[in-house]
């Protein structure tokens, strides 16, 4: 008899994340998956789930849960408090949560998303090889309501990780390091300087699909339309208003705007925890 | 010059490569070639083969520049004009925009289903949404813009054209592309009950086969 656990508060917006669907680009299908999943794999390993388990990812404001059996949760990623019945608990290790209590995961105190990995992860119904939604196709679970009850695995109690786990603190500067390519041609030099000298700013619109930035525009050298092509995470495209965004986990899979660089994957965790304002550089490298 | 290199490979990241080619069809050729290489083994470790346009990106490749080493020595055959099978799409053309697109194509509004169903289309990429096709196949003469305002819900099933894609909605979405029509059964477009959910992957060739518009 598996756990299941009723959505009691699903704040701003709560997500079933987990490494996401590989190999259906060419359908149209993004990779979508954990926006920060250091944070997610850590937690899973923590609870001696597997890595990549199904977790929930929330954003700013957490999420309020209540199991119908005792399960152990360890909350991750951005820091926030965590109660269970009201009483504090830990966050970032192993809290046991007993059946029919309510576990709540504050506002975050620093970074974006918080993840919460629960023992035998969330057994939502897996689409394309992943339980993970997927905002910009609608792939997957949708985003949780309140009154929703997600099933969960039965616990495999492989050996955990020790308790105390070290989590990167959320960047109170992003540094993006990119590759420069595929249509780094297609902007002029002037462009290519202040992209790496300037200082931008995570705009408000950023979401799973996109980091968008505030600053000075990118000037092109060419006004040609780019046939659609591909795209990949970390993609930094250009739009005509010359600002730009960063592919994100969501992301559509063909775009039409050029692209100047890549960022590294590894660096696109520190990304999913900048809040809005938060300054941007980007370097090469 | 590069007139006659048939690829030019541009970095994109550290694992993936976007491959640009001449035109569509020779897009399709390598991609096609892309395809049998996988099939036969003789492919290094790629994780996604991602046609566009004028491009294949090749994502999740663990060498980038080995990969971009041995392209530059590879041939890549035409595509013959009747490989693979053909997927038929049965369409009744009374979109919106039919007497728009007949305006543009210089015919009359009744003329345009057997025109649009003369061809024989090829999905060249993907995009925009699962299942999404973009489909090549129609004359240069006959590619009309995307409305000047686009429809915020466009049903699953419109057939639509834009440019020189054809296309039909797998779902509704927003949309700004030119509706000439409607398949009745837009279900098999996108099934994720099938071993491969989209029905019109790269390289599929189309036929539009016209309905009776009176049911």
């Amino acid at each position: 008899m598996s756990a299941k656990l009723t959505v009691v508060r699903s704040g701003a917006l709560t997500t079933v994340q987990d490494a996401g669907r590989r190999g259906h680009a060419h359908l149209g299908v993004p990779r979508s998956g954990a926006m920060d999943a250091p944070a997610m794999r850590l937690a899973n390993r923590l609870l001696g789930n597997d890595p990549d388990a199904a977790v929930l990812e929330t954003t700013l404001t957490g999420c309020a849960l209540r199991p119908d059996h005792g399960v152990t949760v360890v909350a991750g990623g951005a820091p926030c408090p965590v109660t269970v019945d009201g009483r504090p608990v830990a966050w970032g290790a192993p809290v046991h949560v007993p059946a029919g209590a309510l576990l709540n995961l504050g506002a975050v105190t620093a970074g974006v998303r918080t993840y919460l990995a629960i023992a035998g992860g969330v057994a939502a119904e897996p689409v394309l090889g992943s339980r993970s939604t997927d905002l910009l196709s609608g792939l997957g679970p949708a985003p949780l309501r309140e009154g929703d009850v997600l099933p969960l695995g039965t616990p495999v109690r492989q050996p955990a990780l020790p308790g105390a786990a070290p989590w990167p603190a959320p960047p109170a500067q992003l540094v993006l390091p990119l590759r420069l390519g595929p249509r780094v041609d297609w902007f002029t030099p002037a462009a290519l300087r202040t992209l790496t000298s300037a200082t931008y700013r995570v705009s408000p619109h950023s979401n799973r699909i996109g980091l968008r930035t505030e600053g000075p525009p990118l000037e092109r050298e060419s006004t040609a339309e780019l046939p659609s092509e591909g795209m990949v995470l970390g993609a930094v495209q250009v739009p005509p208003d010359g600002r730009p965004v960063v592919f994100l986990h969501d992301h559509p899979t063909t775009g039409g705007y050029p692209v100047i660089g890549v960022v590294a994957e590894v660096a696109l965790a520190s990304a999913a925890q900048a809040p809005v304002a938060t300054p941007v550089r980007f370097t090469l490298g | 010059m590069t007139e006659d290199r048939l690829l030019q490979v541009r970095p994109a990241g550290q694992h993936a490569l976007l491959v640009q080619l001449p035109d569509a069809e020779r897009t399709g050729a390598f991609h096609a070639e892309l395809l049998r290489r996988r099939a036969a083994g003789t492919l290094p470790p790629v994780a996604e083969i991602v046609p566009g346009a004028r491009t294949v990106l090749l994502d999740g490749v663990p060498d980038p520049g080995e990969l971009a080493r041995r392209l530059a020595d590879w041939d890549v055959p035409s595509r013959p004009a009747d490989d693979g099978g053909v997927v038929e799409i049965h369409v009744r053309y009374d979109g919106p925009d039919l007497a728009d697109v007949a305006a543009l194509w210089g015919i009359g509004t009744g003329e345009v289903a057997a025109r649009h169903s003369s061809y024989t289309y090829r999905v060249a990429f993907c995009g925009f949404a699962p299942g999404f096709g973009y489909l090549t196949g129609l004359p240069p003469h006959l590619n009309v813009p995307r409305r000047d305002t686009p429809r915020t819900r466009v049903p699953a099933g419109a057939v639509a054209l834009a440019g020189p894609y054809s296309a039909v909605y797998p779902r509704a979405t927003p949309g700004g592309w030119q509706i000439i029509g409607t398949m009745p059964d837009p279900a098999p477009l996108w099934d994720l009950t099938r071993a491969e959910p989209a029905l019109l992957t790269p390289g599929t060739r189309v036929r539009f086969v016209a309905e009776d518009g009176a049911a």
